[in-house]
């Protein structure tokens, strides 16, 4: 197992090999692999012929990324990059699994599409046991996308900008639908800017203190004429709002499926009654419906997904039963006796291809949009600790023994540089916000690196300090680079909170 | 349940006889396996299909011919033309003493039934040692919110050790230390949890067959005298956090969750969680 990760994390102290690459270096990085892997004959050459497209573009891409380019860059030995090339093209089988340390930056989808590069280079996809895994933050981030809570989707996966697929959906309701793509996220933040977007409904969502650059999203959403928020908790967004619709809570106190990581169609249930006045989600949807003049019933949750088992094909054939049965059924599952799909692209391998080729895409490294300086010098990433999620909302309800708040972590080289010690308060400057933060001193950091979480919005607002630069083709934040500088606010050294954990991620 | 199409490997099969039957079974398996397979009911404490055989409780030994000690069923593979005896005098007398002598000294109060149901079917009489007979008994250790450490009802069974080193979590937060009766599981140096390397996935909670390991919040309501399994109910549904897509299922009482625990069966993580899908729920009934 290689670990490509700027920290060291506990899955980097347990793989063979850490690579330790700057933050927004990962193209870099993939390029160098890709052109070792050209350079030393260790294509899968049938395959690409086969089963690809674009492998000469590609090849005249890749070919400034020497090992030595890729090492300035990357921060990583030219030898360990071409070790892991090697090792990862000669394999058997060989899996790439990625999660929000490649998309969380301004070009996520070019990221992406680096690492797919490696797999159809080598033919690690479309076989049991090899493959790109994208791994998913929230058990139902998958299912989201699935049931068509995507700008540009109707359920499973259809697209709304095809004729065809609208035609489907048109049929059913009745309805003629828009033949364009919504927003996503960061556009509907850009439309509220204009003046475009007015109004807002949000379900299940904490935006005022998940998204990047807090400031900015804290104006737009205060400046709406009218916010709408369906939660289970009063949060800092619903206390703005002007109706707060209390929801019961989808995995324990309603009905329904949800979606996992490997597309996993899973059931869960109803084990508490909600407290009194929040109701389950299709209730209070249905009901809004009634309210805005439509006769609508309220359905039970398996007769939704028969609804929708009805319109979207890879769905088809996951009954409540089959599901309940089988603990879980990944699509597609078109018919009614199909055994799910845990692996997809298989087509790939057949002679001849079904279907259209996978093409390479070339991609160019360029770094993160937030920009070292003197004035700004050290790299601050964010993401999660083990024992907390997100925003801190649910997981601030339970005692865990291993929290211990937001801090500031830094490297030994750059607390000894910063003159400051563990638990000593200092203040963390961007270019768009700042904020104070213990310090805790974390040796798997390189120097140059900090990291903070985003779990504990009421002690340290993190993501006043994020850069809301967009993929323009993904609609991410980069929550993962932002240029920091970390200013001493008291002349008193702390004492050391000696003995603290280094926590596991 | 999914990956039907992963072939199974070729393999050969063995052919050998337990109690006196011919049973056929593929080479690999072990005695234990063997036995189930034709309905031969062979007692475990410290075996679990989700961990490596350990061979320590000794419960499910049974006699091989030409072998000079009896054989642990769990780990021992069958070999072409065995001859196993399941219910011979000598396993029946090896059974019968290793019940007696864990239940004169630890607290099986909490065992699953079919612990006491064993005892029964070989005639265990712990009491015959007498009210001076060694107990392991000692104070509860409670040093955390989440989860107790309740020793007196430890049959040193090393699931919990399994659990947390390689079999599932690799955190190797606890091991067996000390030797003979003073054996005991403990963290390193037997420091307290929140000083110790774990990290509350609360595994060991899962395979503990004897409520040694246990829910603070079940403690508690035990302590109280409230809990109360005739009003409880079980849900299956999945974790509400990551992608990973656990199933829980949650022990409910009086409209809360008191325990979580996960199917050891379910391929996703054969029962195995983390703190969060453990112990991350109390959110939802901060009411």
């Amino acid at each position: 197992m290689y670990a490509i990760d700027p920290r060291r994390t506990s899955s980097a102290a347990w793989a063979d090999v850490w690579l330790g690459l700057d933050v927004g270096s990962d193209i870099a990085l993939a390029n160098a692999i890709g052109r070792e892997i050209i350079h030393a004959g260790l294509t899968n050459r049938a395959f690409i012929e086969r089963a690809t497209t674009g492998f000469e573009a590609y090849r005249e891409s890749v070919e400034p990324y020497t090992l030595e380019h890729a090492e300035t860059i990357t921060g990583v030995s030219a030898s360990v990059i071409q070790e892991l090339a090697h090792a990862y093209a000669r394999a058997d089988r060989a899996q790439v699994c990625w999660t929000l340390g490649i998309t969380e930056h301004h070009n996520a989808v070019d990221n992406v599409f680096a690492i797919i590069n490696l797999a159809l280079l080598t033919g690690h996809v479309g076989r049991f046991g090899s493959g790109l895994v994208p791994l998913r933050g929230q058990n139902n981030v998958q299912g989201g996308g699935d049931m068509g809570a995507i700008p540009n989707k109707f359920v499973g996966g259809q697209d709304v900008e095809n004729p065809e697929h609208r035609a489907r959906f048109e049929r059913a309701y009745g309805v003629t639908l828009p033949p364009k793509r919504g927003w996503h996220l960061s556009e509907m933040f850009e439309a509220m800017e204009r003046g475009d977007l007015r109004t807002l409904y949000i379900i299940g969502e904490n935006p005022i203190q998940s998204e990047a650059d807090a400031h900015r999203a804290r104006k737009l959403l205060t400046g709406l004429d009218h916010l709408i928020v369906q939660d289970i908790f009063l949060t800092r967004t619903a206390e703005i709002a002007d109706v707060v619709l209390p929801a019961a809570a989808s995995w324990c106190e309603s009905e329904g499926t949800v979606t996992s990581s490997e597309r996993r169609v899973q059931r869960v249930r109803k084990a508490l009654d909600p407290p009194g006045g929040a109701r389950d989600d299709i209730d209070i949807l249905c009901e809004l419906a009634r309210r805005l003049g439509h006769p609508w019933e309220t359905p039970t949750a398996e007769a939704v997904w028969n609804e929708l088992r009805a319109l979207s094909p890879w769905h088809r054939g996951m009954s409540y039963e089959r599901l309940e049965q089988l603990g879980g059924l990944q699509w597609p599952c078109p018919h009614d006796t199909h055994p799910g799909s845990p692996l997809l692209h298989d087509r790939l391998w057949e002679d001849p291809v079904e279907g259209p080729s996978a093409p390479f895409m070339p991609v160019v490294f360029d770094p993160p949009v937030d920009r070292l300086t003197e004035e700004f010098p050290l790299r601050l990433t964010t993401g999660r600790r083990l024992d907390s999620f997100n925003t801190g909302v649910q997981t601030g309800g339970y005692a865990s023994p291993m929290r211990r708040g937001e801090t500031l972590d830094v490297s030994p080289e750059d607390a000894r540089r910063l003159g400051v010690v563990e638990g000593e308060i200092v203040r963390v400057v961007s270019r768009r916000g700042a904020v104070e933060a213990p310090i805790h001193v974390d040796p798997g950091l390189r120097a140059g690196l900090t990291f903070m979480t985003f779990h504990f919005p009421e002690q340290v607002e993190t993501n006043l300090l994020t850069i809301d630069a967009v993929d323009p083709k993904s609609g991410t934040a980069e929550f993962k680079a932002s240029a920091i500088r970390v200013e001493k606010v008291c002349v008193q050294p702390a004492l050391s909170a000696a003995g603290s954990a280094v926590e596991a991620v | 349940m999914t990956g039907a199409a992963i072939p199974a490997p070729p393999s050969r099969e063995v052919e050998l006889t337990i109690d006196g039957r011919q049973v056929r079974v593929p080479e690999g398996t072990t005695l234990l396996q063997a036995c189930r397979s034709v309905g031969i009911d062979t007692p475990t404490l410290c075996y679990l299909e989700t961990l490596t055989p350990v061979n320590v409780c000794r419960v499910c030994v049974v006699e091989v011919e030409g072998s000079r000690a009896l054989v642990p069923a769990c780990s021992r593979p069958v070999e072409p033309k065995m001859v196993v005896h399941t219910d011979s005098e000598r396993v029946r007398h090896s059974r019968r003493v290793v019940f007696e002598l864990l239940a004169s000294s630890v607290d099986l109060s909490l065992a699953p039934a079919r612990v006491r149901e064993d005892m029964a079917r070989y005639g265990a009489s712990p009491e015959r040692f007498g009210p001076r007979a060694a107990r392991v008994a000692q104070p509860v250790k409670v040093d955390n919110e989440l989860y107790v450490r309740d020793y007196s009802r430890c049959i040193l069974c090393y699931k919990c050790v399994e659990a947390c080193g390689a079999d599932a979590q690799n955190t190797f937060a606890i091991a067996v230390s000390g030797r003979g009766f003073g054996a005991t599981i403990a963290t390193e140096f037997d420091h307290p949890l929140p000083d110790s390397a774990c990290v509350y996935c609360g595994n060991c909670i899962g395979v503990c067959p004897t409520g040694a390991l246990m829910f603070k919040s079940e403690h508690d309501m035990r302590a109280a005298g409230t809990w109360d399994e005739s009003r409880q109910t079980v849900t299956e549904t999945i974790c509400g956090y990551c992608g990973v897509g656990c199933t829980l299922q949650l022990r409910v009482q009086d409209n809360s969750i008191v325990r979580v625990t996960s199917p050891l069966d379910h391929d996703v993580t054969s029962g195995h969680l983390c703190i969060k899908g453990r112990f991350g729920f109390q959110f939802v009934q901060n009411r």
